[in-house]
């Protein structure tokens, strides 16, 4: 029965051949259409590069656009003889450049004089008009439109971070095949986190040209044609008249300011200092720029929100005290005695509860609270016994956030420090430790290492009552108006919620009767901080912090601010936050006293040496 | 063991084809890279073509190796081989390398393997020992159903790594199966169902199709004799095809992926292509038909190079074929594979058991859908389906596999009077 079945096949095979040889006899040889349009390179392809995505602030004002720029490319098979005097002089370049541009272009690994290459980037808008005119005398050049970045304000340079080229090791790196050599790419801050919902997607036009190489017109009405599709705009919960004033109050000074909206988790404001113009990192001015930038030897691209470790100093009492309520080793009635002996302490208090060791800050009070909390009497061998307390501390104090990235929306998070058993036991090289070595880490001080944007999530984790939402610089993405999915998950800390209304009763007393009531009060609001004097070297001062949140009920805001060598927690940190809450919830601060004083920035007399 | 003297009894004409193709496939590879203006020498391993050599080189150890083993050995190790690369396929989604968002890869330092090229001579090897072991009958249900069960599960896997176009070359042993005797019936219902799916696409709304179709069997009805279980046929029949219609439509615009879906209309309709694979089609057919009678020379093409036709070097190497050797090289090329296949089906046909005749046309029916896939694309005959044309695409993975493929069956064909006749 499978006789015959064997020439089915061969007759198939022949079959094909003959088909194929047939077929490629018409378009080979009959039709010489496509000779024609072979011959003729009658087409080219030109990339339209798509509009980036637009950012705004959370009240709709624009925060970064695009501007039109023009590149020319060049397609050298089609170059003839030019007048090169003629050229130099509209473009504005020397005879020296152009041989250097021309033999730098040929020296490109993926350069073909069969397909256009980039020759001249970046002229201005300006440029291209006056260019235009002459450009039929120059066969083979042709311009093409992109936009770059441009900024309505100096604001939050270092939260939106800056595009530029990709460079040699990007392209490499990336195996999308989405990037080309000269194409633009966010590389840092949101401009690198939303680089994929920003960028949008490329397209391509196909041109018909004539023999001098001037383009006619689109092939078959651009039925080929893909249109380039922008990228998906950004909204931010960034307030930008708070961004503004905050970059405003922390002129001349280093340091940070963070605000968070509790309810959301949005960042209303991410100020670092110094910081920089980002119109500078824009365009044909970045390279240049850049370098100036990077090399300043006030660091301005240091992200301080989120790339400055910490010590937290006495905000960290807040976090303790709760810790310790709920392993249950305090009250909130408990009086300990202000014992100046071990620990230093300041102001004149002796025998205070829960509430007026907050207050006042009472350094020996927190001392013994975290003694109770490490030595629980668990196991009678002290070391031991250490240990195990240290692994219920670190796990609570974990919680609210501490220790680890919060996993913002932007590159370059760091992770702060909270000791654990394992990092003492490398540190003390496995020699035995306990209490009486590492109790500085009560007060703040010591090993803890914390992270500004992290004190703001704990700041609004406590005006939350024992939760937070991932602090995230953008609310909406694209049409979708909506944050990534992980910013809308709650995240609950280990301490019972019970124990935070205790917390923020003893914030509200540090600014009404305590470390803060001088600068942080308000008159029309109820605010609820805690200073921290993180010790520096002398002769520098003292590292100035305050964290806050407003108002007690229904909180709208959270700050923590951080500035460096400014000296007690209470004058500049305490004044910046309670004027960056007042221009929050008031549009601006009645208290022009406070402002002046922030801003002469004369916080301490010189320390006598 | 009795020593015969093996390269007397290797089928020459066959490796002299093989080595010609090879060879023009090289030198091929070479044209798309050139560049006149740096003038980089064949054997640059920057280029393909550098590279390409490296692959014949190991091509060559791979042709070693298969002659020296002895011929028993592909018959004993067919299902562990098999098996084994099943495995393989299974573990690519989690565990293989990602490029151009397949994980198909296998890296090994700058260089990768395709396992799913390697599938293929499994497949063949394990199609041939099931058809050769004793007792297998091709009209028998359970033997069929493995027989689809062993070509259904790397095509299966293939698909898992979205590398259609390879899973797709496994519907070729559809061919053996015909050869050894299954009923042709299958085939022509696939053929219908391909037919029926290109007109579904080709007519803009279905319900011409739909009245077309009532009004066929309505009047086959009134044609035919009147009885109840004739009728009975023809409407169940009716309303399957009609089935079909529907659920042609159903995976053009939910099952297939958009870029498979462009793949189709292009061949249907190159103009209302929106994502340009009508004009990969376009470019493919400018350049081939640029290259006239005679061609335009070796490495004197202009439309090949770099940006012109995408995938130059591997899926599209037939344009650089067409544009500089014109015509006439282009049917020399063609003649060189019709006369490779038919000589495979004749080695096949000499084949004094059913493994050895079994995996010969297993062989053939590869080599095949390759090649008129691959060149039926190029011209326009066929959606762009990326798999490679055999000893001519750029890349070490297939064209090891190809040489693999084939050179069993010349060990096997050496050996061809040591082996008994099973059945």
């Amino acid at each position: 029965m499978n006789e015959g079945r064997k020439e089915i096949f061969q007759l198939l095979i022949i079959v094909t051949g003959i088909v194929f040889a047939i077929k490629l006899f018409f378009i080979q040889v009959l039709d010489n259409r496509y000779a024609q349009m072979a011959d003729s390179n009658a087409i080219i392809r030109q990339t339209e590069y798509p509009v980036r995505g637009l950012i705004t602030d959370r009240n709709g004002k624009l925060i970064v656009y695009n501007t039109p720029e023009y590149k020319l490319e060049v397609l050298l098979k089609d170059v003839t003889d030019f007048d090169s005097a003629k050229f130099c002089r509209v473009f504005g370049m020397s005879r020296e450049e152009l041989r250097a541009t021309f033999k730098a272009m040929k020296a490109r690994k993926e350069f073909s004089p069969y397909k256009p290459t980039l020759f001249l980037d970046q002229l201005s808008n300006v440029d291209f008009a006056r260019v235009q005119d002459y450009l039929d005398e120059f066969p083979g050049f042709y311009v093409l439109a992109r936009t770059t970045r441009a900024y309505t304000t100096p604001a939050l340079a270092n939260a939106l971070g800056y595009v530029s080229e990709i460079s040699k090791s990007q392209l490499e790196a990336n195996k999308t095949g989405i990037y080309k050599q000269g194409d633009y790419i966010g590389q840092s801050g949101i401009e690198a986190f939303y680089e994929e919902k920003l960028r949008g997607t490329r397209g391509v036009r196909f041109k018909l040209r004539n023999v001098k190489g001037i383009i006619q017109g689109s092939v078959e009405n651009g039925a080929y044609d893909t249109l380039s599709v922008p990228g998906e705009d950004l909204v931010t919960g960034i307030d930008l008249d708070l961004q503004l004033y905050g970059e405003f109050l922390m002129k001349g000074k280093a340091g940070s300011i963070v605000a968070i909206e509790p309810a959301t988790g949005e960042i209303l404001a991410l100020v670092s200092g110094p910081s920089y113009d980002p119109n500078l990192l824009t365009g044909r001015k970045y390279s240049s720029n850049f370098k100036l930038i990077s090399s300043d030897s006030l660091k301005p691209l240091f992200n301080r929100p989120l790339m400055a470790q910490y010590r937290p100093g006495s905000i960290f009492k807040i976090a303790q005290a709760m810790t310790a309520l709920q392993e249950g080793v305090i009250t909130p009635e408990t009086r300990i005695r202000c014992d100046r002996t071990i620990i230093n302490c300041h102001g004149a208090h002796s025998n205070e509860d829960l509430r007026g060791a907050i207050a006042n800050s009472c350094n020996p009070y927190f001392h013994q609270v975290l003694r109770r909390m490490l030595n629980q009497g668990k196991v009678n061998d002290p070391y031991e016994d250490t240990r195990i307390g240290l692994a219920e501390w670190n796990k609570h104090i974990t919680s609210f956030g501490f220790g680890s990235p919060l996993g913002i929306d932007l590159p370059n998070e760091k992770s702060g420090l909270i000791p654990s058993p394992a990092y003492y036991d490398v540190a003390y090289r496995n020699r035995p430790w306990k209490f009486s070595n590492i109790y500085s880490i009560a007060i703040g001080e010591g090993e803890n290492l914390v992270v500004p944007i992290q004190m703001a999530n704990f700041a609004a984790t406590v005006a939350n009552k024992g939760f937070y939402y991932t602090p995230h610089i953008v609310k909406a993405i694209g049409n979708a108006r909506l944050p990534l999915p992980k910013y809308r998950e709650r995240h609950y800390t280990s301490i019972d919620s019970s124990y935070f209304r205790i917390a923020a009763d003893a914030m509200q007393a540090v600014v009404e009767s305590g470390t803060g009531q001088y600068r942080a009060r308000l008159k029309d609001v109820i605010v609820c901080g805690k200073t921290g004097t993180v010790e520096n070297n002398p002769p520098l001062f003292d590292h100035s912090v305050f964290i806050a949140f407003a108002p007690r009920v229904n909180p709208r805001i959270a700050v923590s601010v951080y500035v460096e060598d400014a000296g007690q927690g209470a004058r500049a940190a305490a004044s910046i936050a309670s004027l960056m809450i007042e221009k929050y919830l008031f549009g601006g601060t009645k208290r022009p006293h406070i402002e002046q004083y922030v801003l002469a920035g004369h916080f301490e007399d010189p320390k006598p040496q | 063991m009795r020593q015969e003297n093996i390269s007397g009894n290797l089928d020459w004409l066959t490796i002299g084809l093989y080595g010609l193709m090879v060879i023009l496939g090289w030198l091929n590879i070479y044209a798309v890279g050139y560049d006149e203006s740096v003038g980089q020498s064949i054997f640059t391993l920057s280029l393909n073509s550098g590279r390409q050599l490296l692959f014949i080189g190991a091509s060559l150890v791979i042709i070693l190796g298969i002659i020296i083993i002895d011929v028993r050995f592909y018959d004993a190790v067919a299902y562990i081989v098999y098996g084994l690369l099943m495995v393989i396929l299974l573990v690519m989604p989690f565990f293989g390398k990602e490029v151009g968002g397949n994980r198909a890869w296998i890296g090994i330092g700058s260089f990768g393997v395709q396992p799913s090229e390697f599938a293929k001579f499994a497949t063949a090897l394990a199609v041939a020992k099931y058809m050769g072991s004793v007792g297998f009958r091709m009209d028998n249900m359970r033997n069929q159903a493995i027989l689809f069960a062993l070509i259904g599960l790397p095509m299966a896997l293939i698909l898992l790594q979205k590398d259609t176009g390879t899973a797709l070359v496994f519907s070729s042993f559809l061919i053996v199966f015909f050869r050894e005797g299954m009923s042709p019936f299958l085939i022509i219902v696939g053929v219908c169902a391909a037919a029926l799916f290109i007109l579904t696409l080709l007519v803009p709304n279905q319900w011409y199709l739909h009245g077309a179709i009532a009004i066929v069997v309505t009047i086959l009805i009134v044609m035919g004799r009147k009885k109840f279980r004739r009728i009975a046929l023809l409407v169940v029949g009716g309303l399957l095809i009609m089935g079909v219609i529907e659920s042609v439509d159903y995976v053009i615009t939910d099952v297939l992926k958009p870029h498979q879906q462009n793949r189709i209309k292009a061949l249907i309709n190159p103009d209302a292509d929106p994502l340009g694979y009508g004009w990969n089609v376009t470019q493919s057919k400018i350049a081939i038909g640029s290259g006239g009678f005679a061609g335009k020379g070796f490495l004197q093409g202009t439309q090949t190079k770099f940006d012109f036709v995408p995938e130059q070097s591997t899926d599209f190497i037939f344009c650089t074929i067409g544009e500089e050797e014109g015509w006439l090289g282009s049917v020399i090329v063609i003649g060189l594979f019709v006369a490779l296949l038919l000589r495979i089906l004749y080695l096949g046909e000499r084949q004094k058991n059913r493994f050895a005749r079994s995996y010969a046309y297993s062989v053939a029916a590869i080599f095949f859908f390759h090649f008129a896939v691959n060149i039926g694309m190029t011209v326009g005959l066929f959606p762009v389906i990326g798999i490679p044309l055999p000893f001519f695409s750029y890349g070490g993975s297939s064209l090891w596999a190809f040489t693999a493929l084939l050179f069993i069956l010349l060990k096997i064909d050496a050996h061809r009077g040591q082996m008994l006749q099973r059945i």
